[in-house]
């Protein structure tokens, strides 16, 4: 039984022995043998070696105060002169003082606490947290509260007031309705591109003619007027760029209505993934995929973007172009679809 | 903290006490000022249980506080503002580029403000370490069974603290506005849009407007810099005044029960130990940030929809999340989970694609994360108080849910690195993906298969340690040539740590007062048996004198065989 024998003796279920050991004898149980004698450190016994704990420790925190001196050599002796390497020499200076400066003082300090201070297990009993009769009492005041408000034997005032309370906070939420004072779901049907909005190229604003487009290559394009925009730019840009890839016109293999979307093999699609809206950067020459790095989701341009693996679900919007009179290419119109990720009032 | 101040207004017929020693002046004096005596009385020699393991939770509060120092060296030098701006610091190859004046600013600390790096990589690391230092706290928590009645409320708690903590790291992460986390903000504005009815709605408020606006920014450092950390700092009160309530668990061991409190008192030692150790934590953390780049801003470039890196990566604790997201598939052979629905007033698209691996893998591990203490409360039928942990291998199946659930979350970390385990392992990415599919339902089962054997293997271990003692390496021959290895029996103290475990059994399905044994009461004893109905019992002090006598028989018998033969003479 060890220590056991004073368990809790208000505790319905008894005490852990007899949930341990049901349908055996109570003594059957290993006495607790109580704390292990105490092994003496080197330092309580010897005088020698307390001293020389005790020069550690000032050693440690001697090491310190360097670590700060070098953290002042480091902060006002290196010079930032525009260079990575000034800046990283003088990084990892700050950086070896403060830790010096730290790892001196704690490993001193935690040196000192197990080498000279005593060390000791003491043993305390617990206290319950509240003994039987409080928790009792307790009890009974809290039923004497809700007793004497009269709440149970009121159930209109209570339901009233549960209503009220549950409405009260709902001012507090709907006051950040505007955070968006014109919140149009349709801004996301449309994007800057429009008859003949010339293809650009991503940042540049260089224009793309048509017979720069070898096959094999692959153009990042933004809608011409995207820079020269005042307000907003982001949000244009982050609906309107494109993907502009040339291939052989044989390998391309358009549905029924979407034949004149290209010019010689020239196609275009949005840059935004269908899944979660990542650019679909990666393009793969050979395979014709192209690879969103987010999440992997790839689509396949000679199937006009099918999603081939990965999340995304939609393919691809197509941006249909045509060539103007000089050569250059242009947008027939907007795309026929929203871009990017899906959105409950897409459908 | 003021639980215990007494203040007794003693009758001046006492003399007056006077301290003798300068300390006690010091002490006297603040006492008669402020009244601290009764706290000193129950603190200044409050017991602490001391191991290794009690760490991780000190770790996670050392580094909130210097998330809290460097944070707010950082705020009087950021400006968190989307309004555009030319560059114009001392970093060469961005000079004149357009950029917001939140990443403008944050590239000035990095390179015109002295030790501003330093201090960016201080706060980036110690986020990283934060949070990292909770989860290992929750895990060690967890497996110990430290949340068992009275500490359910403080698990939950910590469970919140968990959240938090992510929280604060996501909204930091996204304040200088570059191109990784932009994109990181991408990301969760496609995860909001796939909300049913509402989601557009919510992106639009979020951002002000379409994605990415002018505002996400000032709102998250808000968050950031004010809500978030408010109410994490609330939530570590709460969490500690509850930790001194119910006083620290402590391993099982000779000398410890759960009536009892074994260890140091908080002054000198245990005060020292941890006070020093938040200077080590410190230290360490200054000297990652001395020697190892973290988040290098100026190589991602200012946030622009169109670019972006191959290989982007979340920071690792939102890893899970997007590793779930890149898991999902958006076709299952020709089954699409994306629908259309018609509905009457038009057509509605559900993105189950993006929608379930959002919610329902994080749904699942928080909800069973928060329940646990209960749902393990109901099966073993256990209302006592518990202050003396388990080992791990004393609760196999707790032990194998904890490591199958794990499994689960790892699983996904690793997904969030799909594409450089294949770019790094020179693997296809598309079978590194269809792997950590087949994982994502496997993984847990097997995870929980292996740990459960494997506690069960170290718990039969034990048993016999106990009952054979341990190996000494001394091996005899005896003359008729057998060869023995010799035991040698534990002593009581590390005897008492092998055999002292609660272990827990089947309680079959109880009838209610009608003698009826209701459903819920039937699905309680199977889980039951599921959970108890291969445990391995501890030695009792029968089997274990049963053991011993037998030792002593045989080593009797080598000891005659040994010495024996030529020593019996006829005449004694």
């Amino acid at each position: 039984m060890g220590n056991h024998s004073d368990d809790h003796p208000a505790k319905p279920e008894g005490t852990s022995e007899v949930e341990a050991k049901a349908g055996q004898t109570v003594l059957d149980k290993f006495e607790n043998p109580g704390l292990p004698p105490h092994r003496p450190r080197l330092a309580d016994t010897e005088p020698r070696a307390a001293k020389r704990a005790e020069r550690q420790v000032v050693v440690l925190f001697l090491i310190s105060v360097i670590g700060t001196l070098l953290f002042f050599f480091a902060y006002f002796g290196v010079h930032l002169d525009q260079s990575i390497g000034a800046l990283r020499l003088q990084n990892m200076l700050l950086g070896l003082g403060t830790a010096f400066a730290m790892l001196g003082i704690g490993t001193g300090i935690v040196h000192w606490a197990k080498t000279l201070m005593p060390d000791h297990e003491v043993s305390e009993e617990r206290h319950e947290l509240r003994s039987e009769a409080d928790r009792q009492d307790a009890v009974e005041i809290a039923d004497t509260i809700i007793e004497e408000a009269g709440i149970k034997r009121r159930p209109l005032i209570r339901n009233t007031l549960i209503g009220a309370i549950a409405l009260a906070p709902l001012p507090a939420i709907v006051m950040f309705r505007d955070l968006d004072l014109n919140p149009d779901v349709n801004k996301l049907r449309h994007t800057m591109w429009k008859e003949g909005t010339r293809l650009v190229k991503d940042p540049t604003g260089t224009p793309i003619k048509a017979a720069d487009v070898t096959i094999g290559s692959a153009f990042h394009v933004i809608p011409e007027g995207l820079n020269e925009l005042e307000e907003g730019k982001l949000n244009e840009k982050a609906k309107a760029v494109v993907l502009l890839m040339r291939l052989n016109p044989d390998e391309l293999h358009p549905s029924p209505g979407r034949e004149d979307w290209g010019y010689n093999g020239i196609v275009a699609y949005s840059k935004i993934c269908t899944h979660v809206g990542c650019p679909v950067a990666l393009y793969e020459q050979q395979t014709h995929h192209l690879l969103c790095p987010c999440h992997q989701s790839t689509f396949d341009l000679t199937q006009e973007c099918k999603v081939i693996f990965g999340p995304a679900k939609r393919p691809l919007p197509q941006l249909p172009i045509k060539v103007d009179a000089e050569g250059y290419l242009v947008a027939q119109s907007d795309f026929h679809e929203p871009v990017g990720p899906s959105y409950w009032e897409r459908g | 903290m003021s639980t215990a101040t007494t203040t007794h207004s003693t009758a001046s017929a006492e003399p007056e006490f006077v301290p003798s020693t300068k300390v006690g002046r010091i002490t006297n004096f603040v006492d008669q000022r402020v009244g601290g005596s009764g706290i000193l009385k129950e603190f200044g020699r409050k017991v602490f249980p001391d191991h290794w393991t009690f760490m991780f939770g000190e770790v996670a509060l050392y580094s909130f506080i210097i998330l809290l120092l460097s944070g707010t060296f950082l705020t009087f030098f950021f400006d968190p503002s989307m309004a555009e701006t030319h560059y114009q610091g001392s970093y060469v190859p961005m000079k004149g580029l357009e950029m917001s004046v939140a990443y403008n600013s944050s590239l000035n600390i990095s390179f015109d403000i002295r030790g501003g790096l330093f201090i960016r990589q201080v706060h980036h690391w110690a986020a990283l370490l934060f949070v990292a230092s909770v989860a290992v706290h929750m895990l060690r928590v967890f497996f110990t069974g430290a949340f068992r009645k009275p500490r359910e409320l403080n698990w939950v708690v910590g469970g919140t603290l968990v959240i938090l903590s992510m929280a604060a790291g996501f909204t930091g992460y996204s304040l200088p506005d570059d191109l990784l986390s932009g994109n990181g903000l991408r990301i969760i504005d496609g995860v909001i849009k796939s909300i049913p009815i509402v989601g557009s709605y919510i992106s639009f408020f979020l951002f002000g407007g379409e994605f990415p606006g002018t505002a996400i920014i000032g709102r998250l450092y808000v968050l950031h810099i004010l809500l978030i950390p408010a109410i994490i700092l609330l939530m570590i009160v709460i969490h500690l005044f509850m930790v001194v309530v119910h006083k620290h668990t402590q391993y099982p061991g000779p000398g410890r029960n759960d009536n009892n409190v074994v260890g140091y008192p908080l002054g000198p030692v245990y005060a020292a130990k941890a006070g020093g150790f938040f200077f080590i934590v410190f230290g360490i953390i200054a000297l990652m940030a001395a020697f190892f780049t973290i988040n290098p801003i100026w190589n991602y470039g200012p946030y622009d929809p169109s670019p972006v890196s191959a290989g982007t990566q979340p920071d690792w604790y939102i890893g899970w999340v997007d590793g779930a997201l890149r898991l999902m598939p958006g076709w299952l052979w020709d089954f699409p989970f994306e629908w259309n629905i018609p509905l009457p007033w038009g057509t509605n698209t559900l993105t189950l694609n993006v929608l379930l691996p959002a919610l329902v893998p994080a749904g699942i591990v928080f909800t069973v994360l928060f329940t646990y203490p209960w749902i393990e409360r109901w099966i073993t039928k256990d209302d006592k108080e518990h202050h003396v942990l388990d080992r791990p291998r004393n609760a196999p199946t707790r032990t194998a849910i904890g490591m199958a659930g794990f499994t689960f979350y790892c699983v996904m970390w690793a997904a969030a690195s799909s594409d450089l385990i294949a770019t790094h392992f020179h693997v296809s990415l598309n079978d590194v993906t269809y792997w950590l599919r087949t994982l994502f339902f496997i993984g847990p089962i097997i995870a929980f298969q292996v740990t459960k054997r494997i506690a069960l293997a170290l718990q039969r271990k034990d048993r016999e340690i106990v009952l054979h003692g341990r190996e000494t390496g001394r091996i005899i021959r005896l003359p008729h040539g057998e060869y023995k290895e010799k035991h040698a029996q534990l002593d009581e103290y590390k005897l008492y740590r092998l055999v002292s475990f609660d272990s827990k059994k089947v309680i079959p399905g109880q009838p209610n007062e009608k003698g009826i044994v209701v459903r819920k009461e039937k699905r309680r004893a199977w889980l039951s048996r599921f959970f108890f109905e291969d445990r391995v019992a501890p030695v009792t002090p029968a089997e274990h004198r049963a053991a011993l006598e037998h030792a002593a028989h045989e080593e009797h018998a080598d000891h005659e065989a040994l010495e024996g033969s030529h020593d019996k003479s006829l005449t004694h």
